[in-house]
């Protein structure tokens, strides 16, 4: 299937929820409202000419000051049944950074979301186990958010004098008694 | 001896191990809770490696985030930088040459041999069979000296550019290569003596990290772990890039989804590239190796030294970096590991506003607590090797 036609079919079904159709270079783009992400996944997953079995990819995007609602949560979808791809987008305002896991159709999804919370803050809702993945668990701040300077904070990470220091304590010690 | 056993308690044991473990292969550390020798649970912690490649890259113009990507799968980068000037290309929609396009797929499938080499020759050692480690780094080795004719380098080679590759290949690049494609059969056969019916390599990875085929593809498995469970995908096939369209290969697929399947499909996929590099050689056509479009592509370096307009063109690009067009795209490329893919998102500036990068050794790792419960601690290593994940490219 053309990915126009996918993109008409998620509108047939889900008219309310769709905010904007974009196509670029062949690949078509939904924009959907977050609320019913999960419904939408369902479906795409279930129905039988749709059949989006694998799913690529999921990541953040933040449109700082670009875009009305500041972050995207962006999904890449593919049927290898079928041979067809699309990409859907969930805008997520500043204001309430909540929207609900795809962990329970895609399990592959699980650390996809943990690398979105850890590097855009995004809360995913009834996610098993929703940790940072790449960056220290007592970090602070989202790496990957655009007010997020390149050089890292200013700030030492804290866990780092404990390391110092482990060592310092390491390197008194006798190891060869 | 009975009171012994009357006051003889047992308990959970949780340990760490890695990061620092030969038989991780690099730094991934598993928390590993046991019961006796069987593991009740797994869990991985990764992000040892983690460079921020994503956020570097949204701050580079696109030119100067091209060394990065070798810096991903630092094993197979020739792979990498692949993938990424694919997507570069697209988003640009600029097209390499035919002869750059049949060069890309020969290197590329250079790489996926030097990396599922050395794939082979660690897990067997893991496992426990030494001969196999030393034969396979002879054969990685002569693949690496060939890289080393070609462009200098032999581990983080930026070779393929936007646009083209960076240099074209000598006769006597050619002549060695098809020299090894010639011999590598035979150095097949010798692994596959020493290793395919070896009864201790079966008993310890047949019918060991069993994964269905809806499980693999739920999981969002790709490469040799979704086809040794038998589904055929493979972006070579399903979408092709460079010139596998025009190059005849099989996908080998497995059955069962254990260890060993894997084994078999990553063995039948060395063979295949080496018929795909033995048809490049054939069929590689002449003519340029860069795209000739001045908006996208460097100038050549002699004709940088001669005029002042190709000067100029170099100097813009470099400094102000090629403006792409807005909009987004996602490309995919198939590389030893399985998927990789770029997504980014343009706004018409010379850096990408978001450069995303889905790495499959992030989503293998993922599945790694799901393979090792319930089995053995033995078993686990097994599992490492199987799932072929590097490191760098997990973390970013």
């Amino acid at each position: 299937m053309k990915p126009l036609e996918i993109a008409d079919k998620i509108k047939e079904k889900f008219p309310d929820e769709v905010l904007e159709v974009k196509e670029f270079r062949e690949q078509a783009a939904v924009t959907l409202k977050k609320d019913r992400i999960l419904e939408i996944c369902r479906h795409l997953h279930d129905a039988p000419d749709l059949c989006f079995d694998y799913l690529v990819d999921i990541c953040g995007a933040d449109y700082a000051g670009k875009k009305e609602k500041r972050f995207e949560i962006v999904y890449h979808l593919y049927s290898i049944k079928r041979c067809h791809a699309i990409r859907l987008k969930a805008a997520v305002p500043e204001s309430s950074l909540e929207i609900d896991s795809v962990t329970a159709v895609w399990a592959g999804a699980n650390w996809h979301e943990r690398e979105c919370y850890d590097m855009f803050g995004i809360i995913f809702k009834e996610h098993p186990d929703l940790r940072r993945v790449l960056m220290p668990e007592d970090w602070e701040g989202h790496p990957l958010r655009k007010d997020y300077p390149v050089k890292g904070p200013e700030k030492e990470w804290s866990g780092f004098r404990a390391v110092l220091d482990k060592a310092k304590r390491f390197k008194d010690f006798e190891w060869h008694e | 001896m009975e009171q012994i056993e009357k006051t003889f308690e047992t308990r959970e044991l949780t340990i760490s191990m890695g990061p620092q473990h030969p038989a991780t292969h690099g730094v991934l550390r598993l928390v590993l809770t046991l019961d006796g020798e069987t593991v009740i649970k797994c869990t991985p912690h990764v992000g040892y490696l983690h460079r921020g490649i994503e956020k570097l890259g949204e701050n580079r113009t696109y030119f100067s985030a091209l060394p990065l990507t070798d810096r991903l799968d630092y094993i197979s980068s020739m792979n990498n930088k692949v993938g990424y000037v694919n997507a570069v290309e697209k988003i640009f929609g600029i097209e390499a040459p035919e002869r750059a396009k049949f060069i890309r797929t020969m290197v590329a499938e250079m790489g996926r041999i030097s990396s599922h080499i050395i794939w082979l020759g660690t897990h067997v050692l893991d496992i426990g069979l030494t001969t196999p480690f030393l034969y396979a780094f002879r054969e990685r080795e002569r693949i690496l000296d060939l890289f080393e004719t070609l462009c200098g380098a032999r581990l983080t080679v930026s070779y393929p550019r936007i646009g083209g590759v960076r240099n074209d290949i000598s006769q006597e690049f050619l002549d060695e290569l098809y020299e090894f494609v010639l011999e590598f059969p035979d150095r097949m056969d010798d692994y596959e003596t020493l290793v395919t019916e070896n009864r201790v390599w079966k008993k310890r990875t047949v019918g060991i990290g069993v994964i269905s085929a809806e499980e693999a593809v739920n999981w969002g498995l790709t490469g040799g772990m979704l086809r040794g469970s038998g589904v055929n995908y493979d972006v070579r096939k399903h979408a092709p890039y460079d010139a596998y369209d025009r190059v005849e290969f099989d996908v080998p697929l497995g059955k069962n989804g254990d260890c060993y399947d894997r084994y078999l499909v990553r063995i039948g996929e060395m063979k295949q590239a080496n018929r795909i590099i033995k048809q490049c050689i054939e069929k590689l056509p002449t003519g340029a190796v860069m795209a000739a479009s001045p908006k996208f592509t460097l100038p050549p370096k002699d004709m940088v030294l001669k005029d002042i307009e190709h000067l100029i063109h170099q100097f813009v690009l470099i400094t102000k970096g090629p403006i792409a067009p807005e909009g987004e795209i996602y490309s995919a490329t198939e590389v030893p590991r399985g998927e990789l893919g770029f997504y980014f998102v343009s706004d018409g500036t010379g850096k990408p506003y978001r450069m995303r990068v889905r790495a499959p050794s992030f989503v293998h790792a993922s599945i790694l607590p799901k393979l090792c419960a319930g089995g053995f601690v033995a078993d686990v290593i097994a599992n490492i090797g199987t799932i072929d994940i590097v490191l760098g490219e997990c973390d970013r």
